[in-house]
């Protein structure tokens, strides 16, 4: 099999895999860091007893976190090594930057905020906390400002290695110029420069303006989008866990407290969610439209852009199979597509005038003629389906985080408007209870959001790695073959389903074992848990 | 040798490593030496004792590839993609490694905990050897076309000199592990470890002459630079071997702290041993050692050289400080709490 094609699954498979717990402890960081910042100003030990349960939950989230996250700051290398010396004095920085700044920060504080409990006070306790959280935050922001010049690529031009010999005369860098001395010089390459398979052994991209790299024009956008992605999925793991609680009775009082906490986070991480998705679907409907044609499933470019709902999207195919268009059956509600990208809404009805490019029109011919100079309009459209992402999918994926990230905004306000009625804690009451039943069940949606998301965003992307420059195919190791891929797919896929099983597993035993009460113990400093129980963490209430 | 940006990255790339060996060198060999624990009790204080550290020390390898990546792209690319099956392999390692500790703490059960007990002790002790493998393939040579692509397969890497390497690497760091150990506990534990010592230091003298004599003996690309700066070599060498006999002076005078300060000064010194060896080059190439990637034509521009020395000149005393500061905090000897594994 195709060793790009391989490359592209592994890939998938172990970013996926990770992707699902540093959402997780990005939102839980917060979560804790509330948690504490309550029990020290209040010094009521409930604050104590949740901000340790969930520290336990979150150390085994992080364990699985680092150990997932490990191979991927070296897999550029192993199976993109292509990609990794085309872009590597510009994509290299902010892996470094990530490393020095966020995983040093994170997993150095991670020792104190786990094991710190009886060695450090409170506030010092409190302060690693945050300290974790904002490691975690920074990681998250490094790995984003990299994959955003992936999607929106500024600040750098393409340089051409040459061989320069003593007379000054310039040489391509494989022409052989027998005992005349040379040396190798980079040239830079015009603007625009259509990059060729045979370049890639000589081209490459390099920083003009490292500010640009770094805020290029998506970089915000996806920064505040997934940070309020990981937010909901650690306010949504607290909720559903609470719920839980209060519909079995048990450890009523925190996890009333839990939820309250996680339901205030969870409504202004949706209402972020909100506005950062609106203004991140412009920005991908300025800077790569192709994308947002293939999100919404719009075929013709027009005005009055209708934006879908829910549906079905379809290739659309010639006699001999190949990809022409799209068909599709959507629910849509007309215009709204065109008012969204115009962003003015104050007027929709010169708004909903905005013209929208569907894949027909996309890439536009102007791209496509400097890659195919001398092609006719004809020829330019037979060729087009190949510049497309995989429509039918990730109309798909793109839908159902819509629907996800609206469903949460949906439950955060509703939950908060039945906490401050005081409806939300009898949970006697058949309603009340089959919306805490909803609540449990919406632990999982942001972690299925935030995966539908990612792949919307990276499969949206394709059939580039770095968007109009490099193609992803070309990008692999030269290196490499399909049976060495092949059996590191299996591998990692075994690892992963093992550890995923054992996850999951020992995740609901802690749920199930739930927090543990404080025993007040006065011989310790500033009221700290007595170290009780000697026998570790696995023993604590007898539940051996 | 003049002091310009490629060489400060080298340096740079050089100190995350050797911090990696240094800190995560004791990780692996209390992990090489944990199936000789008896007893689930001492197995938990072996495991606690690098408890609180061992995800920061790991660090340091992502920092380390992440700081490649940055300064050095194409031999990022070439040294990953090449050692491809051994990275597979380490990474997969690692990733046990890790949540072997986290798992194994969750259940009391015998056979659970013994599970985790192996994986912990072989991810750990196959961790080591791939590092060694790596090091070894770096100073040896690998062949590379003009394009710096490898040129070879597993079987390539795997021959004896970086298979040497590898187990002098486990020697070494079941050793460092070691001296960590008897830091870290006291009593009857601790005269236990004490008398390990006393195969693992000699085991560790013994590899380290043999390394040299065969490094000098049978690496070309050593020989060829021997000439060069046989005084500047010879002095680190010289200083390498007082540190590595002075792991034995201090244990046998009962001064556990300063024989694990020379181990990490041995472990120090070895790696700037191989960093002036082989500077300017970052990967020889064999047998066409035009072929190989050097501090030059393996580097970024000089824009983002100089960028990235910014950010790390900031950054890395930050991480130093805060990283003394937690192992201020969780000085002392183990003791077993309500929250460790």
């Amino acid at each position: 099999m195709d060793v790009a094609i391989l490359s592209r699954i592994q890939f998938f498979l172990t970013v996926s895999f990770h992707f699902l717990f540093p959402p997780l402890t990005i939102g839980l960081g917060v979560m804790l860091v509330i948690m504490q910042a309550f029990w020290v100003k209040t010094r009521q030990p409930l604050y104590h007893d949740m901000a340790r349960f969930w520290t336990r939950i979150f150390g085994l989230i992080f364990a699985m976190g680092v150990a997932s996250g490990i191979p991927m700051v070296f897999q550029f290398g192993t199976n993109w090594a292509t990609y990794s010396r085309f872009v590597g004095d510009v994509f290299g920085s902010p892996l470094a930057i990530e490393g020095i700044y966020a995983f040093f920060l994170e997993s150095g504080f991670l020792g104190l905020l786990l094991f710190g409990w009886n060695r450090i006070g409170p506030r010092t306790h409190l302060f690693s906390t945050c300290m974790v959280a904002l490691g975690a935050h920074f990681s998250a922001i490094w790995i984003l400002v990299a994959n955003s010049w992936m999607q929106t690529p500024t600040g750098f031009h393409l340089v051409r290695k040459v061989k320069v010999a003593a007379s000054g005369q310039i040489f391509p860098l494989t022409a052989s110029l027998g005992h005349t001395p040379f040396t190798i010089k980079e040239v830079p390459l015009p603007a625009g420069y259509v990059l060729r398979p045979e370049d890639l052994s000589n081209v490459r991209a390099v920083v003009d303006n490292i500010w640009d790299v770094i805020l290029n024009p998506s970089t915000l956008d996806r920064i505040s989008h997934t940070l309020a992605g990981c937010w909901l999925a650690g306010a949504f793991l607290v909720i559903g866990v609470s719920a839980y609680y209060l519909l079995r009775n048990r450890h009523v009082k925190s996890a009333r407290s839990s939820l309250r906490l996680a339901l205030v986070f969870g409504a202004i991480a949706s209402l972020v969610m909100f506005v950062s998705a609106d203004s991140t679907a412009r920005g991908v409907a300025y800077h790569q439209p192709t994308k947002l044609a293939a999100m919404e499933g719009l075929a013709q470019t027009q005005k009055d852009a209708p934006l879908g709902l829910a549906g079905i999207v379809q290739w659309q195919r010639n006699a001999e199979g190949q990809i022409v268009g799209v068909k599709e059956k959507a629910l849509r509600i007309p215009g709204l597509l065109s008012i969204l990208v115009s962003g003015n809404f104050l007027h929709p009805e010169k708004a909903s005038e905005t013209v929208v490019k569907g894949l027909a029109q996309l890439p536009s011919d102007e791209f496509l003629g400097r890659r195919y100079p001398g092609a006719s309009a004809a020829e330019l459209a037979k060729i087009r389906p190949q510049y497309w992402p995989n429509v039918p999918v990730i109309f798909q994926t793109y839908h159902l985080m819509i629907a996800i990230g609206m469903a949460l905004l949906g439950l955060s306000f509703l939950g908060c408007f039945l906490w401050l009625t005081g409806k939300l804690w009898d949970n006697q009451s058949r309603p009340i209870r089959a919306f805490l039943w909803l609540l449990v069940g919406s632990a999982l949606l942001p972690i299925i959001g935030t995966q539908v998301g990612w792949m919307t965003a990276e499969m949206g992307r394709q059939p580039w790695i770095v968007y109009g420059i490099l193609k992803t195919h070309e990008a692999v190791s030269p290196v490499l073959k399909g049976p060495q891929v092949l059996s590191s797919i299996i591998l990692f896929f075994l690892i992963y389903a093992l550890l995923l099983t054992l996850f999951l597993f020992l995740l609901f035993r802690m749920i199930g074992q739930g927090p543990q009460e404080t025993v007040t113990d006065k011989t310790l400093p500033e009221g700290w848990q007595p170290l009780t129980l000697k026998e570790g963490r696995q023993t604590r209430g007898g539940e051996v | 040798m003049s002091l310009d940006l490629n060489t400060i990255w080298f340096g740079l790339v050089g100190i995350l490593l050797t911090g990696y060996a240094i800190l995560d060198g004791f990780d692996l060999g209390v992990g090489g030496l944990h199936l000789l624990a008896r007893g689930d009790q001492e197995r938990r204080i072996f495991l606690n004792a690098i408890g609180p550290v061992w995800d920061g020390n790991e660090v340091w390898l992502v920092t380390g590839g992440g700081a490649l990546f940055a300064a050095f792209p194409n031999v990022y690319a070439t040294v990953f993609s090449s050692f491809y099956e051994a990275f597979i392999l380490l990474l997969a390692a690692i990733i046990f490694r890790a949540v072997a500790i986290e798992f194994r703490s969750q259940r009391p059960g015998h056979r659970w905990r013994a599970t985790w007990d192996a994986a912990f002790s072989i991810s750990s002790l196959v961790s080591a050897l791939l590092i060694g493998v790596a090091l070894g393939n770096i100073v040896w040579g690998v062949p590379l076309n003009e394009y710096h692509d490898f040129q070879g397969n597993l079987l390539t890497l795997l021959h004896p000199y970086p298979l040497f390497v590898g187990v002098m690497a486990i020697v070494l760091f079941i050793m460092h592990g070691n001296l960590y150990l008897i830091l870290k506990t006291d009593g009857a534990r601790q005269e236990k470890l004490r008398r390990w010592a006393r195969y693992t230091i000699p085991a560790y003298l013994l590899c380290f002459i043999l390394l040299h004599v065969i490094t000098v003996s049978t690496c070309s690309q050593i020989q060829a630079a021997l000439p060069q700066r046989w005084w500047l070599l010879g002095i680190i060498l010289a200083l390498s071997l007082l540190f590595t006999l002075n792991i034995w002076r201090e244990t046998s005078n009962g001064r556990a702290g300063w024989a694990f300060v020379s181990s990490c000064l041995s472990i120090l010194t070895l790696m700037l041993l191989v960093g002036v060896a082989i500077y300017p080059n970052i990967v020889f190439s064999t047998p066409q050692i035009a072929h190989s990637l050097n501090i030059y034509n393996g580097s970024s521009t000089d824009k983002t050289l100089r960028f990235m020395f910014y950010v790390a000149l900031i950054g890395v005393p930050l991480v130093l400080t805060y990283t003394i500061g937690i192992y201020y905090v969780f000085r002392g000897k183990v003791k077993l709490t309500d929250e460790s594994y």
